[in-house]
């Protein structure tokens, strides 16, 4: 049942200021709409719950990309597209690049924005494993400052997020300092383009030697918000990679691994997959 | 309402229509730019693809406000004076047309996807209409008209999406 728009609002304040002492002035009563591509979709099946909305579409104050220092700086508004041709994000964060290519299609590159991508909060989402696996940190904006949390705090549940109705993400920092860190990421699901993934798993690690000294893995759909596969990674520092090693890491993560069965896949299909792209990134380190 | 100023195919339009009207609805019903195609309305199909600022978007995701001052290029935009736009003729030619309901937002898309990549190899092509879902041709020969219109240069024709 398709929705009657007439029902629903929708403004578009000048600045973010604007936008924010909306959002102060009456918490909870409006939702920030960017790109649309998944409210929209909600709102053409009639099930847009939302009936106020701000568009923060407009707004170049967060569409930015920023390298300073050891870090580069990606604006709560910036497109998937934007983020495939930044030369900066290619060269240090080529994971970012590559979730980015495979979320939807180029129509829904050219408007979701990776702010939007954190904040819809789909444990299945394209972009967080890579940011938990290159450790991201989030700021968050409202009228009375701001505030800056690990991304890996950032999601608290099922849809559920560490942001409160009078706050808009404004920033995700990520550090610049895996050029000696080898990367990988791997997305299972049906095909590439539009699909969603049914489990998804984003690492970074350094070697010495066959020595793993540093191991960071981010996932998607193994539990009910994006994570971060510490348990796993405890079993590997400072280990060698051998046959007992990846064993005991397949094991530590099948322990941590929370997935569900849903209409794309089942929990046990989603964990045996997981163990295989860990075991499979390993391997490639030797 | 809202009053939404936009630029259609050239032409500065002034309309008043509910601020989170699909920019497709307006397209259709407000506008009768029927080209553009619903197919699933969510995104996932392209039918509904149109340029937006040059950038290809699904217009069934485009709440009308977010066309304001924006410069919109639909199906009907890109033949000029009567004549086939190139990618046009090269879908007809090439049998990448069948039933018709996938082809607007293909030819848009291949617009678009041609103005990143003049030349663009194989795997850029499926990737620029990897959001376009076609039930009829099973591809190929819309791949064959991609490539056939890459190789037309006319500059009287650059740059219509603009």
């Amino acid at each position: 049942m398709r929705s009657d728009v007439s029902q629903f609002d929708l403004t578009a304040p000048e600045t973010l200021d604007a936008v924010l002492t909306q959002l102060a002035a009456e918490p909870g009563k409006h939702t920030p709409i960017a790109g649309g591509t998944e409210l929209m979709v909600a709102l053409g099946i009639g099930r847009l719950a939302q009936r106020s909305l701000i568009s923060i579409q407009h707004l170049a104050e967060l569409r930015f990309i920023r390298v300073e220092g050891d870090a580069i700086h990606i604006g709560a508004g910036t497109t998937f597209t934007d983020i495939r041709r930044s030369v900066d994000i290619a060269r240090d964060l080529p994971l970012l690049i590559q979730s980015a290519s495979w979320t939807g299609s180029v129509a829904n590159q050219n408007r979701g924005t990776l702010g939007g991508n954190i904040c819809n909060a789909s444990p299945a989402a394209d972009t967080p494993p890579a940011l938990l696996a290159y450790g991201a940190t989030i700021t968050l904006v409202s009228t009375t400052g701001r505030r800056t949390l690990p991304y890996a705090d950032f999601h608290l549940g099922y849809k559920r997020t560490a942001l409160r109705p009078d706050e808009l993400v404004h920033t995700i920092t990520l550090p610049r300092t895996f050029a000696d860190y080898r990367h990988y990421i791997r997305k299972v699901g049906t095909r590439n383009a539009q699909a969603i993934s049914k489990v998804a798993l984003a690492a970074v690690a350094k070697m010495d030697g066959d020595i793993i000294t540093d191991i960071r893995l981010g996932a998607a759909s193994l539990a009910d918000r994006p994570t971060r596969c510490t348990a796993a990674e405890v079993v590997l520092i400072s280990q060698p990679i051998n046959e007992d090693t990846i064993r005991a890491a397949r094991a530590a993560l099948a322990s941590e691994a929370k997935p569900i069965d849903d209409i794309r896949s089942t929990a046990k299909y989603r964990a045996a997959v997981a163990e295989n792209l860990l075991e499979e990134f390993l391997r490639s380190l030797l | 309402m809202t009053s939404i100023t936009f630029t259609i195919n050239g032409t500065t339009k002034t309309i008043d229509v509910p601020p989170m009207k699909r920019l497709l609805d307006v397209l259709r019903e407000d506008l009768h730019l029927t080209g553009t195609k619903e197919g699933c309305g969510e995104g996932e199909c392209g039918a509904c693809a149109v340029l937006l600022d040059g950038e290809l978007v699904n217009s069934c995701l485009v709440p009308a406000l977010q066309a304001e001052g924006a410069k919109l290029c639909t199906i009907e935009g890109v033949s000029t004076e009567g004549r086939l736009h190139p990618i046009q003729q090269c879908f007809l030619e090439k049998g990448g047309a069948q039933c018709g309901i996938c082809t607007p937002g293909m030819i848009l898309a291949t617009q678009h996807l041609l103005d990143k990549y003049p030349n663009p190899t194989m795997e850029q092509i499926q990737e620029g209409l990897a959001g376009n879902l076609c039930r009829c041709t099973g591809y190929m020969r819309i791949f064959e008209a991609v490539q056939a219109a890459a190789t037309i240069t006319d500059p009287e024709l650059a740059g219509t999406s603009r």
